[in-house]
């Protein structure tokens, strides 16, 4: 007689401030966190601006799965499995495009830019079928929120707004730096792999405890301001929005210097452009404002990095092969900001990142050191003594505190428990 | 006046300076590859594809001069993670051509193939690079390297030593 499948309780695997390390390396637990986050909660897809016009499509995924975003002629935007429904073939082979159907080479079904079976070849084979039920699957729910698309797997659940909670507000704060309260993403994605779990990427977004190690090297030798955000004097703050959404708020850094375009290490004089526009559109008090604080630092659950200058999506295809799809933010209307956004996000991410590259091997390292036994825990207590309530009601603490990733588990444990 | 370099003559050059830019890379020279460059300098290796406008696209390195500077710079830390050990890498080269000429820029491509060992596992980097190399008082440097991967347009692992 076979024994049952052990059930993992998480709640004996997450204990306040300590996690324990088989969340990260057991093949079972990335099971089981396909079915109850990656397949059931909002995940982040693609932004609007991918699919600009009628009939465009572009390739994403969710989780290891791929799911083709498009846009049909009425504008609306649609994500669909790429999964002929006959036999199962990989339709899409292209990254992106621009189409009015999609042929499945296979038997030649050919199906409309939102899924919907459109012919069948040789017809007269399938006389009195109903076609309804044999299209490219859609992704169930699909919302967006200032152009950021995200998808859901669970025909019911929380609605998108009630999922992004308090973090939605940074988005709002991050198309203010648009001219034109948009942002877009138009200049295609650097894709790198890691030989880790995805958690440890998720994590460490808004860790600000390592930069000051981890990033030492390019800090010394750009003459990086950056340090000092993460330092021990920082005033800036970690932030648990809840449901895992958290943030690094640097916004009391940079009011500190008070200078207009500090956050990017430039000045408004070397982006006239941009700065004429910001004025232009939200008066110049608003403007000087906006572009005193800086764009936002918030990791949205469980995959959408918004890190100031560049945007991260995070996809788990394993559980120790992890990939960071990242691009340059571009905002809508100033184009003398676009280029320094790209040429900073190029020199900062990806597989050989300035940054990213160290980040990177830091995930790999922690993967490999988690296989160890003893301890079988990882410690995520720092700053539990000083952290607090914000006005918002919102736990803060110090810039280098571990408020995220007690938040992060916390919401993790209650996807994991609901069966 | 000089006699007229003949193109086989030529070829050994290009070929020699070819092979010792790999020579420095595989033995982790950064200073001495960094001397290779001409003030001018743009080292490119691009994503998703070998035609794209890196002025408009993301690459996933597009260095000028000076940022070749801080990506040495950062290599001689100690502190550079990534490659604190180092990768133990070989370049192969093969397939090199001329492939044109202006002035004392000469272009050259080449097939490249890099095979890496590090704390993750071997890793095989194969690629398309294009050379443009400047004759200078009879030494070339590098005015372009361009390194076009062949998955440029998949995921790819960390790629933190000098291709």
């Amino acid at each position: 007689m076979n024994a049952p499948a052990p059930v993992t309780r998480y709640a004996d695997l997450i204990r306040g401030d300590h996690v324990h390390g088989s969340l990260y390396t057991d093949p079972a637990i990335f099971q089981e966190e396909l079915k109850k986050i990656w397949y059931r909660t909002w995940v982040y897809v693609g932004h609007e601006s991918e699919v600009p016009h009628a009939h465009d499509f572009v390739m994403k995924s969710i989780g290891p799965q791929p799911v083709i975003m498009t846009r049909d002629a009425a504008g609306k935007v649609h994500l669909i499995q790429n999964r002929c429904p006959h036999r199962g073939n990989e339709v899409c082979q292209q990254a992106r495009g621009n189409s009015r159907t999609f042929t499945c080479p296979f038997h030649n079904w050919t199906f409309g830019i939102d899924g919907k079976l459109q012919a069948f070849a040789f017809a007269d084979g399938y006389d009195g079928q109903d076609m309804g039920g044999l299209g490219m699957a859609p992704v169930p729910r699909v919302a967006s929120h200032r152009g950021f698309v995200f998808g859901s797997f669970a025909a019911d659940g929380p609605s998108l707004e009630e999922h992004l909670g308090g973090a939605a507000e940074t988005i709002d704060r991050l198309c203010e730096h648009s001219p034109e309260g948009e942002v877009e993403i138009t200049a295609g994605f650097l894709q790198h792999r890691v030989k880790a779990n995805w958690k440890f990427v998720l994590e460490n977004e808004t860790d600000g405890y390592h930069p000051a190690f981890v990033h030492a090297s390019i800090f010394k030798v750009a003459e990086s301001g950056i340090g000092g955000l993460y330092g021990s004097k920082s005033t800036a703050l970690t932030r648990d929005f809840g449901g895992g959404h958290t943030e690094i708020d640097l916004r009391p850094e940079f009011r500190k210097l008070d200078r207009p375009m500090g956050w990017f290490g430039t000045t408004p004089e070397r982006l006239p452009e941009y700065t004429a526009a910001m004025n232009e559109s939200h008066g110049e008090t608003k403007a000087r404002e906006i572009m005193i604080d800086g764009t936002p630092h918030v990791m949205i659950f469980p995959n959408l990095f918004i890190a100031e200058i560049q945007i991260f999506v995070i996809q788990a295809r394993a559980v120790d092969d992890t990939v960071q799809h990242v691009t340059a933010l571009q905002f809508k209307g100033a184009k003398d900001m676009n280029r320094r956004l790209r040429q900073q996000t190029m020199g900062s991410v990806g597989p050989a990142g300035f940054l990213l590259a160290d980040d990177s091997e830091m995930y790999e390292r922690t993967h490999r050191g988690c296989q160890s036994l003893d301890p079988e825990w990882l410690f995520l207590g720092r700053g539990a003594h000083r952290e607090r309530d914000d006005a918002d009601g919102y736990r803060v603490s110090h810039a280098t505190d571990e408020v995220p990733s007690r938040g992060i588990w916390q919401h993790y444990k209650s996807l994991m428990e609901t069966p | 006046m000089l006699a007229p370099v003949t193109d086989e003559t030529l070829m050994r050059r290009i070929e020699q300076f070819i092979h010792a830019e790999a020579r420095l890379q595989d033995e982790h020279d950064y200073e001495g590859w960094e001397q290779l460059w001409t003030d001018d300098a743009i080292y490119w290796v691009p994503a998703n594809g070998a035609d794209i406008d890196p002025e408009v696209q993301m690459s996933i390195i597009y260095d000028n001069r000076s940022r070749i500077g801080i990506r040495v710079k950062q290599l001689m830390t100690g502190k550079r993670y990534t490659q604190e050990p180092k990768s133990n890498i070989r370049h192969f080269v093969t397939n090199i051509e001329v492939m044109g000429r202006d002035g004392d820029d000469i272009s050259v491509g080449c097939n490249v193939i890099v095979y890496e060992s590090s704390a993750r596992g071997e890793t095989l980097w194969a690629a398309r690079t294009d050379y443009t190399l400047r004759d200078e008082a009879g030494a070339f440097r590098m005015a372009r390297k361009k390194v076009a991967l062949v998955n440029s347009d998949r995921p790819l692992y960390t790629l933190s030593f000098l291709i």
